[in-house]
């Protein structure tokens, strides 16, 4: 709960909260102040129709920026798009961000892609800001420090009209990672075995924060695909406590402070930390030494298991609803129990999404690649997530590496990881994917998604079988090998 | 909004956990830019079974959805809210709700009721034994009423209000003006701007 003034520690959460509220009452929810709102194509139309029917204007188009993602196409983006439904919504978002006075970065723009990586790359995201936008994986963002959640479509036209919103308070989840990650283990998999453990409704009404001494150690790129994941443990959010690591991030960037400016900000960051005597509502403790690479099986996040184990028998499972679950799981994932999991064959992969499709996860993927070529029959699309990730992995020739590898590699958006776009997966084809989903028909209908680290995604290509870059050094006839591959 | 106060219909048995919005509507359908036309999208692939609860003649008409745990995870597309509603759903009963479709629901006036798992089980067997029982799920008494059940549920005092009132949150937050105006006016100068104001 956010806290009454009572002179006792805070967490993280809760001073972003605190620095934040508009009004208090008691009995009703705090009303906040919204720093940063992202729109895009997707959920923002409704929004805007209901902003024109009552005749209300958008309150701060200087807090406000919309690109194009989820419906963009990554191929051909020079010509017009084929689907009209999709080219009647981002029609739609031109006209409203046009006639309210929103700042858009269209298809075709140097500065478009997924929106979750646009707004950190821009230097929008920094730490103590609560940022919002009709879409779950905003809780991105908290790698900042910053207080980031997905809202619907109703919230977004209350932001929009009034940069507030009444919101339900919150309990406070500590997830402490001790130690550091073996060489072979990412981000992707950290959270994936989180989600394994806390199950996807375990954060639910929780703002989750990581911390530890794995986590400190982690990239900014890194910990944004953490806390993109946060959702999918059904938390409010996700949080990291910004450091020298998010300052230096921001340093330079497009929209982060200069001057006298950056010297204030900077001293505020460095207060947004949980004190030493602020008490969490739940924790729950890592140790990362015994994390391994991690993939799933099933078809919702938290249906997960280290890659070198084996389908689990679903009779094995101590609660009946979960047993069904995975009984159901595996029958749409075409799956049998004690499969191990190393000897599931892909028809395709997908390097990409707001959760791994930044510069660091494409050069990750590509040095696995390099110098290889992956298996026959199996297709890869590498889709970045923004125009300038593209244009840096350009500078660095991982566009070559991916296609002289064999992969595809296409124009910035969310692609095949919700396939509104026409990268989808046909029924019962099997994909190994970079992003944050494998529910039923996620990737197109009846697809079936393993959600795996931009490693896995590059190891499973080459051996056309759920891989990690380990398999690959010894060869394939020696999966158990647990040999590390720098990268 | 339109005010939820109480409703009496039929149940619809979901025995299923972790239903994603990515079910609930595929987003093939988030294309729309309306509000409304949503209900031939609403669990879209589970509907080509002949057998799925909503294809079977005694559950046609009914209106109040009982579901497992988890309902409505995954992505915070309020078309999932707009679906059920579009098809006629008025009520959402399960063991555990995910935040962010929760809140879209009370936002649109389809009330979600969270009961324990034991209620559930036993609103799923009297549908299935009968399916012409009623439920009635009363928001002034907070409570849910079936043959054989008599459940007490909560709601958050202020979402319970709105609901009750029907009241446009936007409206509310607008009589607000000075506080907000007050705290645009202490913010400080460091913080990111998308362009000049
Ligand atoms: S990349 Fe995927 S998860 Fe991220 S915003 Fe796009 S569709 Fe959503």
């Amino acid at each position: 709960m956010p806290s009454e003034g009572i002179p006792m520690g805070r967490t993280l959460a809760e001073k972003v909260w605190d620095d934040h509220v508009v009004r208090r009452v008691e009995g009703e929810p705090d009303l906040l102040f919204i720093d940063l709102h992202l729109l895009h194509e997707v959920t923002s139309p409704q929004a805007f129709d209901g902003l024109r029917k009552a005749g209300r204007p958008v309150r701060r188009t200087d807090l406000t920026i919309a690109t194009e993602d989820h419906n963009t196409p990554t191929l051909d983006i020079d010509k017009p798009i084929a689907d009209p439904v999709s080219r009647v919504q981002l029609e739609t978002l031109r006209k409203n961000c046009a006639d309210f006075g929103v700042r858009l970065h269209p298809l075709g723009d140097v500065e478009q892609g997924v929106v979750h990586v646009v707004g950190p790359q821009l230097g929008l995201t920094q730490p103590g800001t609560t940022v919002v936008c009709g879409d779950s994986h905003t809780s991105t963002h908290g790698a900042f420090g910053a207080l980031a959640f997905g809202i619907g479509t109703s919230q977004v036209e209350h932001v929009l009209a009034t940069q507030t919103l009444p919101l339900a308070p919150f309990r406070t989840m500590a997830i402490t990672v001790n130690g550091e990650l073996p060489d072979d283990v990412t981000a992707k998999d950290l959270i994936l075995a989180i989600i394994a453990r806390i199950g996807t409704g375990g954060g639910q009404g929780y703002v989750l924060e990581y911390r530890g001494e794995a986590i400190e150690k982690l990239s900014m790129e890194a910990r944004m695909t953490i806390c993109n994941m946060s959702i999918e443990a059904g938390a409010r959010a996700g949080m990291i406590a910004p450091d020298r690591t998010t300052f230096d991030y921001l340093e330079g960037r497009d929209h982060a402070p200069t001057g006298a400016d950056w010297d204030e900000a900077v001293a505020y960051w460095q207060t947004l930390r949980t004190d030493d005597d602020a008490v969490f509502d739940h924790e729950v403790v890592i140790e990362a030494a015994e994390l391994a690479p991690f993939v799933t099986w099933g078809t919702n996040p938290g249906q997960g298991a280290p890659l070198s184990a084996s389908v689990p028998d679903p009779a094995a499972f101590a609660d009946a609803g979960e047993q069904l679950a995975a009984e159901k799981a595996l029958e749409y994932m075409g799956l049998t129990a004690g499969k191990p999991l190393r000897e599931i064959t892909v028809d395709t992969v997908f390097v990409g999404s707001c959760t791994n499709g930044r510069i660091e996860d494409l050069r990750s993927a590509a040095s696995v690649v390099e110098g290889r070529r992956i298996a026959d029959g199996v297709r890869m699309l590498v889709v970045p997530g923004s125009v300038r990730v593209a244009l840096q992995a350009v500078e660095e020739g991982l566009d070559k590496v991916f296609t002289e590898a064999g992969a595809e590699w296409r124009h910035a958006g969310c692609s095949m990881c919700l396939g509104m776009n026409p990268d989808q997966l046909k029924p019962k084809e099997r994909a190994a994917s970079t992003s944050n989903r494998n529910f039923e028909g996620r990737q197109g209908k009846g697809g079936r998604t393993h959600l795996v680290s931009p490693q896995v995604a590059a190891a499973t290509a080459v051996l056309g079988r759920l891989a990690s870059p380990a398999d690959l050094s010894t060869g394939p006839g020696n999966p158990s090998s647990r040999e590390t591959v720098g990268v | 909004m339109e005010a939820f106060t109480t409703h009496t219909g039929r149940i619809v048995p979901l025995r299923r956990s972790n239903v994603d919005t990515d079910q609930i509507i595929p987003a093939h359908w988030l294309k729309k830019v309306t509000r409304d036309g949503f209900e031939d999208g609403l669990f879209e692939a589970w509907r080509k079974d002949p057998e799925f609860v909503l294809n079977q003649p005694r559950f046609a008409g009914a209106d109040v959805l009982v579901a497992d745990t988890d309902f409505g995870t995954g992505s915070s597309r309020e078309h999932a809210v707009w679906a059920l509603q579009n098809y006629g759903f008025k009520a959402v009963i399960s063991p555990r709700f995910a935040d962010i479709f929760r809140g879209n629901s009370l936002k649109n006036g389809l009330l979600t009721v969270v009961l324990p798992d034991e209620t559930v089980r036993a609103l799923w067997e009297l549908a299935e034994s009968d399916p012409t029982a009623e439920v009635t799920v009363d928001l002034v008494r907070c409570k849910v009423l079936a043959p054989g059940v008599d459940a007490d549920f909560t709601l958050d005092e202020n979402a319970r209000w709105r609901l009750l009132e029907g009241l446009d949150d936007i409206g509310l937050t607008l009589s607000n003006e000075d506080a907000i105006a007050d705290y645009e006016a202490r913010r400080p100068s460091f913080k990111p701007r998308t362009q000049a104001a």
